[in-house]
């Protein structure tokens, strides 16, 4: 027999070459590639400045930096990790690469739209770095006023320029999201055969269009406050620093839905690939999406307990603060339940998933106990609320990033990862994780507040037990950018459907060709429809 | 295969204004004013934080409000008001003309609409040389007698930035019709496609609407 | 969605309505109407606002979806300066010991 010739096909990656095709690309794939490169960037940028807070910290005096130098590090990790990491992570990369496909589509609604975002995106984060580098700004990533307006030294208007125009990036993308999602799915896509992870950006898109553009007009008048000289949070002319905040957090809150939402979408999706079943409750995930979505701007003074505003608007906006966890809680049940009698594998991208449901459940409950008013007076500016946030953000978000890295990995790329590296970078930063958190909600109980680079004596076994568990942490974040990049060039060949996952996803080549499929789907069955004749789902090697 | 089977959705109107990840310029057309529409709702929220501010200063001090409003020149803003709504008009038979394909009157009215905006932009800025004049810019420049000098410069804070802010995409929006109107008389626009001029008139009649509600908040206060 | 072709009239009479109301708020501004000058000022601005937005802008001939979307913004602002005004108007509406 003569041996049959191999022809490479064209897919998304292959198809032009050259720095010029990836800078003016439109292919939404590309796009996402675009933002990993720098979301990943300055991760690494925002870590770094963790690096030295914890190494300070590992030491009751504040003998490694001085007090101004600790205020710049803990302002531009906040800065950078929420403004130019957490909120565009999951949307700008795995959103940009798999809504389009998951709904049959060519491309989002708007190409050059998207890679306008990915400009301003880098173009923020340039201001950001700048900054950084050119000596810092010491405000707190929360910028509250008189001092960020009036006191602070610091590079305050650069560093807010640059979150304006990312938070301009995050409109732009969210827009695309929300117009591809009602205008383009492919016939037969009804909404409640959307995939979860769909609902879930568009729930993410709407707070993003409702919520970002008040902080950008905030954040503006801090800007003109610092320019002008005077502004209309200077008490002077009568202003109130507290209308600051109240503006400030009516974004601030849903932002970290912003940076939730995706990451819960992601975990619908692996564990119902992992467990090989339906998500249980289809309707109440999808519901629960748009309630917290919904609900997350109802609850933004929580963070003022303590400000000098109303009490009788604090027992409001506390109680409005127990209900948003409700469609928290019922996902965590269904996602629960989704597990019960699955066919349950442990591959990398489930143990992020459990991670993720594990530790999401001690965040947000964590979040009722300083929803609650008695007990907020007591540990705000604690350490309890930086564990309480990081649970979520990291051992929650990141985690659901990571997840879903690894899941869509071969589809990205068309080649598997290392399973066993990745099996135990997911249990290292699992261990990291909860090594470095956990004390900090003892400490904060204890009363070690927030934004202190010295404390006392008795505090140091806890900060010496975090910030070893920091070290861990971080080598779990440096080993999968080892072998992923590794395995983008040396990694097995993945086959369309490497998990034999439902979704419109997998129904097309790893790597997909620019326009995604061939032609385009029509779609007849319901998102999760597992439980099929395995032959049926795999789409072959 | 079980989830989805795969057939050719055709193409049908090979038409050169229809981008390649749409269907048809029906689907396309719904999305650009989807677009526009959501755009226009982050617009909201943006001049809604002023508004905020606004609200809860001038519940904190009415009298003061009150008394800083006086100052602006009622007369200006209102005939500001007329020339707006007057461009609101002429964008909106602009888009008429656009759907029934008369491109000439298309230009004509988008034309129209810009010279109006500008004439807008000048008499907003004749305003600001009196405020100039008088003492009245906050800041260093700031110069007032009279009673509660802190809140009436706050007045005046909320009645630069809001009217500013609104001049500034105003400027955008004479852009955007410049553009529009090059590429009309270039007859890039028909009776099939024309969505770049109805979301380019959604974005006028906004800046037309912020306008209607900063006339009687800014200088409409107390006036008897 | 494509909208209808509108008879120019309707678009003149709009105008005409708007110009009408742009009158009448300055003229009430001049009567003294107590609290009713604000509420009657918002009133006036609301119809000249929905009449541009119905007319000129074609909501009324738009989806559902529209619809949705552009209340949505209006809602969102409303909620936006009712809980922020929560704040200012409550204080010292409960009197904690020390607070």
């Amino acid at each position: 027999m003569s041996p049959t010739i191999a022809i490479p096909r064209a897919d998304y990656l292959n198809v032009s070459y050259g720095v010029k095709s990836w800078l003016f690309t439109t292919d939404h794939k590309r796009i996402a590639l675009l933002y990993l490169t720098t979301i990943t960037l300055l991760f690494f940028v925002g870590g770094a400045a963790a690096v030295l807070m914890r190494l300070e910290l590992l030491t009751p005096p504040g003998d490694l930096v001085q007090s101004e130098t600790y205020n710049k590090l803990f302002t531009i990790h906040g800065v950078i990790m929420i403004f130019f990491f957490l909120i565009p992570s999951i949307p700008a990369v795995l959103g940009n690469f798999l809504i389009p496909m998951m709904i049959g589509a060519r491309d989002l609604a708007f190409p050059r739209l998207n890679l306008a975002s990915w400009y301003l995106f880098t173009l923020g984060s340039v201001f950001a770095i700048v900054v950084t580098v050119m000596g810092g700004v010491d405000t707190g990533w929360t910028f509250y006023t008189p001092y960020s307006s009036t006191y602070t030294n610091s590079y305050v208007v650069p560093t807010i320029v640059g979150i304006f125009v990312a938070g301009f990036s995050s409109i732009l993308t969210g827009l695309n999201f929300i117009v591809t999602i009602h205008s383009m799915r492919a016939p037969g896509l009804t909404w409640f055969r959307l995939p979860l992870f769909v609902w879930a950006h568009y729930a993410t898109s709407v707070i993003i269009i409702l919520g970002t553009p008040v902080i950008a007009i905030t954040l503006s008048l801090v800007v003109l406050e610092r320019l002008v000289g005077i502004g209309i949070f200077d008490p002077a002319l009568g202003g109130d620093p507290i209308l600051f905040q109240h503006l400030f957090w009516f974004y601030s809150h849903p932002a970290v839905y912003i940076m939730v939402l995706p990451a819960m979408g992601v975990v619908s999706e692996l564990i119902t690939a992992f467990a090989r079943k339906r998500i249980f409750g289809y309707s109440f995930m999808a519901f629960s999406l748009i309630a917290i979505a919904v609900i997350s701007f109802f609850v933004w003074a929580h963070h003022m307990f303590v400000s000098g505003m109303s009490v009788y608007a604090s027992l409001i906006f506390s109680f409005l603060s127990m209900v948003v966890a409700i469609p928290s809680a019922v996902k965590v049940f269904n996602w629960t339940a989704t597990l019960y009698k699955g066919s349950i594998s442990y591959q990398s991208p489930m143990l992020y998933a459990l991670g993720f449901i594990g530790l999401f459940t001690i965040g947000g409950l964590t979040g009722v106990f300083l929803a609650s008013l008695g007990i907020d007076i007591h540990v705000t500016d604690t350490y309890f609320v930086i564990a309480h946030f990081h649970y979520i953000m990291v051992g929650g978000s990141v985690m659901g990033y990571l997840g879903g890295m690894h899941y869509w990995f071969p589809k990205i790329t068309g080649r598997m990862y290392p399973e066993g590296w990745a099996k135990f970078s997911a249990l290292i930063i699992f261990a990291g994780f909860n090594l470095t958190f956990f004390p900090q909600f003892l400490l904060g109980y204890l009363g070690m507040p927030r934004r202190y680079h010295f404390y006392p004596e008795e505090f140091q076994v806890l900060n010496v037990m975090s910030s070893a568990g920091a070290s861990i942490l971080g080598l779990g974040y440096v080993v999968p950018l080892i072998y992923l990049i590794w395995a983008m060039r040396y990694g097995a060949p993945a086959g369309p459907n490497p998990w034999g996952a439902t979704g419109l996803e997998w129904q097309t080549a790893s790597p997909p060709p620019t326009h995604n499929f061939e032609e385009t789907p029509v779609v007849t069955q319901d998102a999760y429809a597992y439980g099929l004749p395995e032959e049926d789902l795999k789409g072959g090697r | 295969m079980p989830t989805a089977c795969l057939r050719r959705i055709s193409r049908v109107e090979d038409n050169a204004a229809l981008a390649e990840q749409f269907d048809d310029l029906a689907q396309q057309h719904e999305a650009a004013s989807l677009g526009m529409w959501v755009f226009l709702v982050t617009e909201i929220l943006f001049f809604g934080g002023l508004f905020a501010g606004y609200t809860v200063y001038r519940t904190s001090y009415p009298e003061a409000f009150r008394e800083a409003s006086h100052h602006l020149d009622v007369l200006l803003g209102s005939i500001n008001t007329i020339v707006l709504i007057t461009s609101s008009l002429t964008m909106a038979l602009a888009v008429h003309s656009a759907m029934a394909g008369r491109r000439r009157a298309l230009v004509v009215y988008l034309l129209l609409t810009l010279v109006l905006g500008a004439v807008f932009l000048g008499i907003k800025g004749t305003e600001y040389a009196h405020k100039y004049e008088q003492g009245l810019v906050p800041g260093t420049l700031f110069a007032y007698s009279g009673p509660h000098p802190g809140q009436v410069e706050l007045f005046m804070l909320f009645y630069f930035v809001m009217t500013g802010l609104h001049a500034l995409h105003l400027i955008v929006g004479l852009g955007m019709l410049g553009i529009l109107a090059v590429l009309a008389w270039r007859g890039q626009f028909s009776a099939d496609y024309y969505a770049p001029v109805e979301t380019g008139g959604l974005y006028w009649h906004f800046i037309d609407i912020v306008w209607i509600f900063l006339l009687p908040l800014l200088y409409l206060i107390g006036l008897h | 969605m494509m909208q209808p072709l509108l008879p120019r009239r309707i678009y003149y009479g709009v105008y005409g309505a708007l110009l009408v109301l742009t009158l009448l708020t300055v003229g009430v501004a001049y009567l003294d109407l107590g609290p009713m000058n604000i509420a009657a000022a918002l009133v006036i601005a609301i119809c000249k606002a929905l009449l541009v937005m119905l007319f000129f802008m074609h909501l009324r001939f738009s989806s559902h979806l529209t619809w949705i979307v552009a209340g949505a913004g209006v809602i969102w602002l409303a909620h936006l300066l009712i809980f922020t005004l929560s704040d200012y108007l409550t204080r010292g509406w409960l009197v904690v010991p020390g607070w």
